[in-house]
């Protein structure tokens, strides 16, 4: 039960300022009615209704009066907190109150826009202004904490979005850990022989950067290794990281090659390879790549299997091959955490009609990819299956597992553009041959792009309008036996065709990691509807998640071509310089704390907290909210059975002071008449 | 297949109500089910079909072939019968509208059929007809095409 | 185990193979059919196209009595239209209570309800490959179908529409193959095994449903399929009974029997050929029955190992 009435040395003096928005508010609600009848109650002071309080001149009426008539609350009824908040709390701490001392009644996203209604608006107006002035009674001053920011920065994730992060922040003077789960770093984009819509030869242009990286003294490449444990909160996260022995001794090392050249065993190299090429059990993914130490894959290794072979062990001149090595734990700090982990290629083996899996000659977009690069399996050569075969007409199929309900609903943004520079990579390598690319829209909005469309237009592509319904090699007429045949209807002809072709690359969309979820849990954060990292605002926030101190940059958002993954990059970066120039960042102070003294002991918090806020104190048997992760969700306050935990700003007397306020006029006897105040 | 289903709903979306009840698409459609399981949209085409050639009789002007034809004549000797009567239905069908194929195909393939054992003679009935038959006087009662 | 029977008008007479040999190989399997009584017509793929209320009225009789009657809330329909149908009507009448209220107060008419979702539609198919299970079927073969090169041949309304839970892949189905494996024929994978027959085409337009049974019958040929083994009356028909059309419209030469899964299922169980059904196919499947032998097929040496060659090639794990 709230208290109306204090002694009137005890009252406290509440200041009421209802705003008119210009019409938005007063449109539909009588502000001036509902600033005199507030008057009514006995802790309000000074009642105003004003055009526009967010105005510098209505925020000096706030911090006038409270200097002037010794005001010790404020109430401000007007918009959403998301818009002004802040503002009104800043006057408030102008006018020499502590800012939260001062509480907001949303009168217009609840009530003026809300409806047409001008009485039922106004009614309850009144009604959320007087919870207003309830709670505010028992609002008790609070102080924002202070968080220090370790200026260290842990990056995930080596493809060019983490690089990019990775050199900004070491350049700007910052020490950098990037970890890396493969070998090397380089990610998707060494795969790629061209890169659209300049045709700039991938390796060429990201090599340099994999170098700098490697080179610079900011920067500890962690290789090879993976994320284990992520605890603390921004400024302060405590890293575990689990560097996988890769049976070779970095110090001793070289790079010449030799173990690899002279390895006896020939696997399938399903990462970086794309699954088109073959690797050694001991490799390194490319030639390029930093560090230049190979991985020995225990699992196709004959020593580790049968005991036996040795060869690398043998040839290694500078004796670098330990069949001993385990994996190490290494722990550091951070303060800031950036998951640049990138995308896996959607398996158009779950489109059964396109035969991908069945069908020798329908190959994938990073199949291609890798069979058209001179460093690939045939030399650059384009060939069938068969390792020898040129084709004489290739389709290239457009929106495979994108923009369908069945698989991805969202267009993945890139496919077009990579799937007109495969047509051009065609005409370039094998000129006799003919392209056709099957298509629903065409989609090149970048710079550049259209043209690049242009361009592929000349160069006498075929470009088919329609959704490829099935490639099959059930022939049906003479002339279609031995080849595969794309089924689609050519909509601009609005006539169904079948195509005779010899090869057929299928343009897969990119999907979030399979493993995303499990890595976000790890950090945190959260996943969206199609499983990419969750951005903390669609388009004001792109690259900060809901987690303070973690960031995202690349494909690991959403599907992006490289200009905008080197982007999110480098903003990714800036934000975290931001906070490391910062040095300390105030947090805010609605959070939970325990009596530990009433405390149980009981534990059920502890797992209930979304945000792993809540420790256990062993000795003294009580829990504990770590403050800085505590994100002020109220679960654990509602779930203690003792009641021994604290919202702060959320009290229990204060919000169910506010029910009072807005119940003001209930009667226990329904029948009653509604009684002015 | 006059129009494909992706024109029929181009059609449709610019208001050619009657050169959509006019085609052959929806009867051309054996309800093979392709469409639906593979449309990225999730547009449940068969069904659609199955619409447009309950409108399209409604609309009495389909003038391609029979093919309501035979669906209405099969209907008529469930509705007599209870079961169906492939003999009764390829006669009726056939000889109204293709005689000459008709007498081709009783002698062919037809003759087959019977020595084989596998042409029922006489239409088969349900025991309880009258059930039958006032539950779909009923059903006709509440709306037929939509 | 008892199965509520709804067998639907081809059985009778048409199909009346697939009938006698479903029948005999119950037993084996510890299958008891329940015949639902007084069933009528499905009304197959037409009644829906002239009107929609009746139609699904129609239907939904023969779920009503099966409701009512039989000990067993499973009923197995070994055609594929009347499984859809009663499959189908089941499904919308519980997503669709505006339909749901009409088919009701129509069977109401003559005295009926049916609760949608009390009767579980199965296939043929399904009963046998799900409920039974392969190593069950396996366990009852004494002559397997060595050397006998077939053909499963699904048609279109048993994997097909996928938007109602179906037992197997809509584009590339699987449990047939299996049952025929497991009586020891070889089985051939081709790619199209479920593709449409054409259904009541061949009374429509000639041109279009000879085509389509064409490129059937082409690609089991292409395969060097001895027979096709269907799960359909009306599929078997159209393969069967049209195949001279076929042959005589496009010059061609096919000599494929086409029979049911059911009667090779007998077959190898032991059942003598007459008790299946055999003889009632208008192309004869003498001729192929006489490939079975006792032994089973030789494997193929193992390729010596040399050197690969080509790309490596993605692969499919089998589905389980």
């Amino acid at each position: 039960m709230s208290e109306q009435k204090k002694s009137p040395a005890e009252q406290e003096k509440i200041g009421v300022y209802v705003c008119h928005c210009g019409s938005n508010i007063a449109g539909t609600i009588d502000v001036q009615e509902v600033a005199e009848w507030i008057e009514g109650n006995p802790n309000v002071v000074v009642s105003r209704n004003y055009e526009f309080m967010c105005s510098s001149t209505g925020q000096e009426l706030i911090e006038n009066d409270i200097k002037e008539k010794g005001l010790t609350r404020i109430v401000v009824a007007s918009c959403s907190p998301h818009m002004h908040e802040k503002t009104f709390r800043e006057a408030t701490e102008r006018g020499g109150l502590n800012p939260f001392l001062y509480e907001m009644a949303n009168i217009r996203e609840h009530g003026s826009w809300a409806t047409n209604d001008k009485q039922a608006a106004t009614i309850k107006a009144k009604a959320l202004v007087n919870a207003a002035v309830e709670r505010v009674v028992h609002h008790a001053p609070l102080e924002k904490i202070p968080v220090e920011i370790n200026p260290k920065t842990l990056i995930v994730g080596g493809g060019i979005a983490g690089i990019t992060a990775a050199l900004e922040l070491a350049e700007a003077g910052h020490h950098v850990y990037l970890v890396e789960r493969e070998g090397t770093i380089g990610g998707h984009m060494a795969q790629i022989d061209k890169t659209f819509p300049t045709l700039d030869c991938s390796a060429c242009i990201l090599t340099p950067k994999m170098v700098d990286v490697g080179q610079n003294d900011n920067i500890t490449l962690l290789s090879y290794s993976e994320v284990e444990s992520v605890d603390g909160y921004i400024g302060n996260f405590n890293i575990t990281v689990r560097k996988k022995a890769r049976c070779v001794i970095d110090e001793l090392c070289t790079s010449c090659g030799i173990c690899e050249e002279k390895c006896p065993i020939k696997v399938v190299d399903e990462d970086y390879g794309a699954g088109i090429t073959y690797r050694k059990a001991i490799y390194r993914s490319f030639p390029q790549a930093v560090p230049g130490f190979p991985v020995l894959d225990k699992e196709n290794c004959t020593y580790f299997q049968t005991g036996k072979c040795k060869v690398c062990e043998k040839v290694c001149p500078t004796e670098a091959i330990d069949y001993e090595q385990e994996d190490e734990w290494i722990k550091f700090d951070v303060g800031n955490i950036i998951l640049a982990t990138g995308y896996d290629l959607f398996d158009a083996r779950k489109i059964p009609q396109y035969g991908y899996g069945r069908l020798a000659n329908v190959f994938s977009s990073l199949e291609f990819e890798r069979m058209v690069n001179a460093s690939g399996p045939t030399g650059g050569h384009i060939v069938l299956r068969d390792g020898e075969t040129e084709p004489e007409k290739i389709a290239i199929v457009h929106c495979v597992g994108s923009r369908d309900q069945n698989y991805n609903e969202y267009c993945s943004k890139v496919c077009c553009m990579y799937s007109l520079k495969f047509a051009h990579l065609v005409h370039e390598h094998l000129p006799g041959a003919e392209v056709y690319n099957y298509y629903i829209d065409m989609r090149t909005p970048g710079k550049g792009y259209e043209e690049f469309y242009h361009r592929l237009l000349n160069e006498g592509t075929h470009f088919i309008r329609g959704r490829v319904a099935e490639i099959t090699d059930a022939d049906r007429q003479p002339g279609e036996e031995g080849k595969l045949i794309v089924q689609a209807e050519n909509t601009l002809l609005g006539l169904q065709q079948r195509n005779a072709v010899d090869m057929v690359i299928l343009s897969a969309g990119m999907e979030a990691r399979h493993d995303a979820d499990e890595v976000s849990k790890l950090f945190k954060m959260g996943c969206d509807y199609d499983g990419f990292f969750n951005e903390r605002h669609p388009k004001l926030a792109p690259v900060a998640t809901m987690t303070d101190g973690v960031f995202i940059a690349g494909t690991c958002q959403g599907p992006k071509d490289i200009p905008e993954t080197v982007a999110q990059g480098g903003a990714a970066a800036s934000q975290v310089a931001k906070l490391i120039n910062q040095g300390t960042v105030m947090m805010e102070p609605v959070r939970a704390s325990i009596r530990e003294d009433e405390c149980s002991g009981c534990r059920i918090c502890n797992n209930l907290c979304p945000y792993n806020a809540i420790e256990f104190d062993e000795e003294k048997e009580v829990s504990r909210v770590i403050t800085a992760l505590c994100q002020g969700c109220g679960t654990c306050v509602a779930a203690c059975p003792s009641g021994v935990i604290d919202g702060a700003h959320f009290t229990n007397t204060q919000v169910l002071a506010e029910l009072e306020g807005i119940l003001w006029d209930v009667q226990s006897d329904v029948t009653a008449k509604q009684e002015v105040l | 297949m006059d129009h494909s289903p992706r024109a029929i709903f181009a059609m449709l979306d610019a208001g050619m109500e009657d050169q959509v009840l006019a085609s052959n698409t929806p009867w051309y459609c054996v309800s093979c089910y392709y469409c639906m399981v593979r449309c990225p949209q999730d547009i449940p085409i068969t069904d659609i079909m199955y619409t447009l050639k309950r409108m399209a009789i409604d609309a009495g002007h389909y003038q391609k072939d029979k093919a309501p034809e035979f669906s209405q004549t099969f209907i008529d000797f469930v509705e007599s019968n209870g079961r169906s009567f492939e003999l009764g239905l390829a006669m009726r069908y056939h000889l109204r509208y293709h005689p000459v194929g008709a007498m081709k195909m009783a002698t062919g393939m037809g003759l087959k059929m019977f020595t084989r054992g596998r042409m029922e003679l006489t239409p088969t009935k349900i025991k309880n007809l009258p059930q039958l038959k006032s539950i779909l006087k009923k059903a006709k009662e509440l709306g037929g095409t939509a | 185990m008892k199965y509520g029977y709804y067998p639907g008008c081809s059985m009778e007479k048409n199909a009346r193979s697939y009938h006698d040999s479903t029948m005999a190989i119950a037993k084996s399997l510890g299958i008891e059919f329940v015949e639902v009584e007084d069933w009528n017509c499905c009304g197959a793929t037409e009644y829906i196209a002239i009107e929609k209320i009746p139609a699904y009225a129609l239907i939904t009789r023969n779920l009503a009595l099966a409701a009512e009657q039989n000990g067993s809330t499973n009923l197995v329909a070994p055609c594929s239209a009347c499984y859809l149908n009663l499959k189908k009507a089941d499904h919308y009448l519980t997503d669709d209570p505006k339909l749901k209220k009409k088919v009701d107060t129509a069977l109401d008419a003559g005295g009926l309800n049916y609760q949608p979702g009390s009767v579980n539609v199965q296939h043929l198919l399904e009963t046998i490959a799900i409920d039974i299970g392969y190593q069950a079927v396996e366990d009852q073969v004494k002559r397997p179908l060595y050397n006998l090169r077939v053909a499963p041949y699904y048609g279109c309304l048993v994997p097909r529409p996928a938007a109602m839970e179906q037992f197997d892949d809509p584009e590339h189905p699987v449990t047939m193959d299996k049952i025929l494996k497991s009586l020891g024929a070889t089985v051939i994978d081709y790619p199209l095994k479920a593709q449409c027959c054409g259904g009541h085409m061949t009374q429509i337009s000639e041109d279009t449903a000879l085509e389509m049974l064409r490129r059937l019958l082409k690609n089991a040929a292409d395969y060097d399929a001895d027979m096709i083994a269907t799960l359909c009356p009306m599929c078997q028909l159209n393969l069967d009974a049209y195949q001279d059309a076929v042959n005589a419209r496009f010059g061609t030469d096919y000599k494929i029997p086409v029979v049911y899964f059911t009667q090779l299922m007998g077959l190898a169980f032991g059942f003598p050929a007459s008790e299946l059904g055999f003889g009632k196919e208008i192309v004869s499947p003498s001729p192929a029955l006489e490939k079975i032998t006792v032994d089973p097929p030789k494997t193929p040496r193992a390729r010596r190992r040399g050197k690969k060659s080509g790309l490596p090639t993605p692969t499919i794990t089998e589905e389980g």
